[in-house]
């Protein structure tokens, strides 16, 4: 129990809560419509999706999952490495950290904030998808718990990423898509896990995106990879480490950002 | 009585560089604490230490009793901040930016709701509530960033450079209201300025940090006393006047400058010095047109101070 001077005495879960809920809501009013967010977290999927897919003979129940998991990754992954250099560059930074908000809440506040606008807007691709093809969506609570997993993951991810003490969104940007382009090609978005070649499949295990393709895969009733478990267990485990880094990483740049 | 703000030992290092160096202080609630120095002197690090932004390398601090370095969250709900560099959240209205630092510092809605509707109305934003911060000038800006530090009631306020940058009237106000709060509410204040009229107008006490130490700190009128050499007699002259090498001649005169028509005497004693120069004016024929003696000012202290290398360690009173 932590003793504060307005709250009283309270959980200490429930103070980090509730600075989680109020960063979470300032960075949705602030940067959902941002440029940068909106260009690599809404238009950089569906072209990428695009040029995947036009041209190609892939079928529809191949085609929907991978569209949705890209698009997740994507979104939920756009808004953490706005957040912090954006407040860096507009003097923001000192202030939130001089707030009694402990620094895991700023950090969960920015996955929680990466995480709802990608699940939120993952909505667009499954309806789209399932309304223009053939799909048919087998298992709608799966569904459901993968979007809320994986949005929480690349969330997690984006939000480490946004890290280095830069002021400067657009490299941190850079490096996100340093990172988050060669995921793709390893993780099985658009061809099945047990399709892929065999040094692909030594390494897939190594990106959180390959257990969310095989969960989406097993939600539009194809066969999964992985135990279905074993992918949520590796999307938890995922974002907890990212957190973790999160944490450390930024504590770490804080600093010398200031 | 507890102290509102305590520096023990209060260290800072960057590699190399010793930002802060063993800085210690003591401040009593309800006061104006101005802390005064050159560019580089270690004021905006000090500040950051104390508001809990950065770790001090050694030592540790006390708001409101809470260890800043121990207990950092529990010391910031004490606290409200003006940053050096700060600024507003551009694309949140001033109410918006308002609202949200009332909840970070988890003040419940009806008193914020409430509170906020009082500073808008104290710092003249009232129209402005649903104005975007982006559409304020420089002066409406820093209001607002006042008003969100004290939308929270802290009990100790920083500023670090509150009106550098501002215009007369919007430096005034912000002044003013500075005081409003303290008298009004007993807040404690911890300033930091490059603006010596300011501080001398504004704060019951400063402290001089010179090079990462603190170099004095007291009362305005007390540091001007410690300087003595720097009290002075201004006299001008009708017409013929004694010569500099006479004047300096006098008992207790350091230091002569001339000045137009007259001389500036430096000396401790001025009140002697000036019947002395009266009785010389006298004797040689010369009639004075006027005679003052001269308190030093601030900013001599402050360069006093500053020029000189910094004192080894010294401990504040409270």
């Amino acid at each position: 129990m932590i003793e504060s001077q307005r709250h009283g005495p309270q959980p200490a879960w429930r103070r980090q809560f509730h600075g989680a809920y109020v960063i979470a809501k300032k960075d949705a009013m602030i940067y959902y419509l941002k440029p940068p967010v909106f260009i690599y977290g809404v238009l950089f999927p569906i072209f990428f999706f695009l040029a995947f897919a036009i041209g190609r003979q892939v079928a529809p129940e191949r085609i929907v999952p991978g569209m949705l998991a890209m698009a997740l990754f994507f979104t939920a992954s756009a808004v953490g490495p706005m957040v912090t250099p954006w407040e860096r560059r507009h003097k923001t930074y000192e202030r939130l950290i001089s707030s009694p908000v402990p620094a895991l809440s700023i950090i969960l506040g920015d996955v929680l904030a990466g995480a709802s606008f990608g699940a939120a807007l993952s909505v667009i691709p499954l309806v789209l998808g399932t309304a223009l093809t053939r799909s048919v969506l087998a298992r709608p609570g799966l569904l459901f718990s993968c979007i809320v997993l994986s949005a929480l993951c690349f969330a997690a991810l984006g939000e480490l990423l946004a890290a280095p003490p830069t002021n400067n969104p657009s490299q941190v940007m850079m490096l996100c898509n340093l990172v988050r382009l060669p995921l793709i090609f390893i993780s099985g978005v658009f061809v099945p896990l047990a399709e892929m070649p065999r040094w692909s499949r030594c390494v897939l295990p190594l990106s959180p995106l390959s257990y969310c393709s095989d969960l989406f895969r097993s939600a539009f009733g194809s066969a999964n990879y992985f135990p279905l478990w074993f992918d949520m267990l590796m999307l938890a485990g995922f974002t907890a480490a990212f957190v973790g880094g999160a944490l450390l990483f930024h504590h770490r740049a804080r600093e010398r950002a200031l | 009585m507890q102290a509102a703000l305590e520096g023990r030992g209060l260290t800072r290092r960057y590699d190399r560089l010793l930002a802060v160096d063993h800085v210690n202080f003591t401040i009593g609630r309800a006061e104006i604490f101005g802390l005064l120095g050159p560019n580089g002197a270690g004021k905006t690090t000090t500040v950051r230490m104390l508001t809990g932004v950065i770790v001090p390398s050694e030592g540790t601090a006390l708001v409101d009793g809470h260890d800043v370095v121990r207990e950092t969250l529990a010391a910031r709900e004490h606290i409200g901040t003006v940053p050096e560099e700060a600024n507003v959240y551009v694309d949140l209205t001033v109410w918006q930016n308002l609202m949200l630092m009332g909840e970070l510092h988890g003040v419940p809605r009806p008193r914020r709701t409430q509170r906020g509707k009082e500073l808008l109305n104290l710092f003249g934003l009232n129209d402005r509530a649903k104005q975007k911060g982006r559409a304020l000038s420089k002066g409406l800006r820093q209001r607002l960033m006042l008003c969100m530090a004290l939308v929270s009631d802290p009990s100790v306020l920083f500023l670090d450079e509150p009106t550098t940058g501002l215009d007369v009237a919007s430096a005034r106000l912000i002044r003013e209201l500075v005081v409003r709060m303290n008298r009004e509410k007993g807040m404690t204040i911890f300033l930091t300025t490059h603006n010596i009229k300011e501080a001398d107008e504004l704060c019951h006490r400063i402290g001089v940090i010179n090079k990462g130490r603190i170099a004095a700190i007291d009362t305005p009128a007390a540091l001007r006393g410690k300087f003595e050499a720097l009290h002075s007699v201004e006299v001008t002259f009708r017409e013929t006047s004694p010569d500099a090498q006479t004047l300096s001649a006098l008992d207790k005169v350091t230091k002569i400058k001339a000045l137009g028509r007259g001389f500036r005497v430096f000396t401790a004693q001025p009140g002697a010095v000036a019947q002395e120069i009266a009785c010389l004016a006298r004797e040689s024929g010369a009639t004075i047109e006027s005679i003052r003696t001269c308190e030093p000012a601030l900013e001599d202290v402050f360069l006093r101070i500053t020029e000189s290398p910094p004192a080894k360690e010294e401990k504040a009173h409270d």
